[in-house]
C-alpha cells in the first residue's frame, strides 16, 4: 500500500515537473544563430543537397565518429562476452518458403542499403541506415539458411579497413584542408550530382560498411552463443 | 485542412503506440512483447515521417524495428531453458 502510494508521489511529481517545463513552450519562429547559419551557408559550404548529412558529416563529424567508436565498442564487448565455447551448434532447417523468398528479397535489400548510403549526401539517409539495411539483409539469409554461415574474417577486415579509413581521411582533412573531417578535401562539385559534396560520399561509404559489418557480426556472435545450460 | 488531417493521423498513431507500449510491458509472453516493441517501433518511425524527419524514420525502421527485434529474439532464444 504504502510502495503504490509513493509510486503516486513520484508519479505525480514528475508530472508537475514536466509540465512546468512544458507549459509555456511556443513553437519558436526563427532558428537559433548555430542552426540558422547551418541552414544558409550549409549548402554552399559542403555542396550536399541532403542538408542532414551535412550537419552530421561536417559539421558534426567527430560526434560521427564518435558514434561509429561507440558501435565498435559495443560489437566487441558482445564478441567478447559470446565467445563460441562449443564447436558445433545445429540449427533447425528454414522453410522452403522463406528460403525461396530470401534468394528474391536478398539482392534487393542489398542493393536498397547501398543506395541509400551512396547517395546519402543527396537523398534521405545515410551510413547508419544504409548500414542497417545491408544487417538486415545479412539476418534474412541467416534465417533462410540458418546453417550456413557469414565469414567472421570477412566482416572484421571490412569493418577495420572502413574504421581507418574513416579516420584517415579526418586525419588527411587536417593536413591538406581546414580540419578534422573537412569535406573540403576534394572539390564540391556540382550539387546534385552524385560525386559531389566533396568527401561526404566517401566517408559515408565507409560509415555505412562499417555500421553493417558492425551489426551483422552482433548477430552472428549472438547467433553463435552457448546457451544458458545453468538450468 | 490537409495539416488537420496530418494532426489526426498523427493522433491516432500516438494512441495506437501506447497500446502497443502497454502491451509490450504488461504480456505474459516475452515473444509477443518483444513484437510489440517492434510494432511501437515501427510506427513510431512513420510519425518521425509525419514530423518531416525522413532520415530519422530510415533509422528508427530498420535498427528499430528490424534488428533490435531480432537480437531480441537470438537473446530469448538462448536464455530459455531447454525443456520447454
Amino acid at each position: 500500500m504504502i510502495k503504490k502510494l509513493l509510486l503516486f508521489v513520484l508519479l505525480a511529481g514528475a508530472g508537475v515537473m514536466f509540465w512546468t517545463g512544458i507549459s509555456d513552450y511556443e513553437v519558436k519562429q526563427d532558428l537559433n544563430p548555430i542552426a540558422s547559419y547551418y541552414a544558409d551557408q550549409g549548402l554552399e559550404e559542403t555542396g550536399a543537397a541532403n542538408l542532414v548529412t551535412a550537419v552530421v558529416v561536417r559539421y558534426r563529424g567527430l560526434d560521427t565518429l564518435g558514434e561509429v567508436v561507440i558501435l565498435f565498442l559495443t560489437a566487441s564487448i558482445l564478441g567478447f562476452f559470446l565467445i563460441k565455447r562449443d564447436g558445433k551448434n545445429d540449427f533447425r532447417e528454414s522453410s522452403e518458403i522463406l528460403k525461396t523468398a530470401s534468394r528474391l528479397l536478398e539482392p534487393i535489400i542489398i542493393l536498397a542499403g547501398v543506395y541509400v548510403f551512396v547517395n546519402g549526401h543527396l537523398t534521405p539517409g545515410g551510413g547508419f541506415q544504409g548500414g542497417a539495411i545491408l544487417a538486415s539483409a545479412l539476418i534474412l539469409a541467416y534465417l533462410a539458411n540458418p546453417n550456413d554461415s557469414i565469414s567472421k574474417t570477412l566482416l572484421k577486415i571490412t569493418e577495420s579497413f572502413s574504421g581507418l579509413s574513416f579516420v584517415i581521411i579526418g586525419v588527411l582533412g587536417i593536413i591538406l584542408a581546414g580540419g578534422f573531417l573537412d569535406s573540403t578535401l576534394l572539390p564540391a562539385g556540382s550539387i546534385g550530382n552524385l560525386i559531389s559534396a566533396g568527401v561526404i560520399p566517401i566517408i559515408y561509404l565507409f560509415v555505412g560498411l562499417k555500421v553493417g559489418s558492425e551489426l551483422a557480426g552482433i548477430v552472428t556472435n549472438l547467433k553463435y552463443a552457448p546457451k544458458n545450460e545453468s538450468e | 485542412m490537409e495539416s488537420n488531417l496530418n494532426i489526426i493521423i498523427a493522433i491516432v498513431l500516438g494512441v495506437i503506440i501506447l497500446i502497443f507500449a502497454a502491451l509490450a510491458i504488461y504480456h505474459k509472453k516475452l515473444s509477443v512483447a518483444i513484437i510489440a516493441a517492434g510494432a511501437v517501433s515501427l510506427l513510431a518511425s512513420i510519425m518521425y515521417l509525419l514530423l518531416a524527419a525522413p532520415d530519422v524514420a530510415m533509422t528508427e525502421a530498420a535498427i528499430g524495428s528490424g534488428l533490435s527485434v531480432i537480437i531480441f529474439f537470438y537473446a530469448l532464444n538462448k536464455i530459455r531453458k531447454h525443456h520447454d
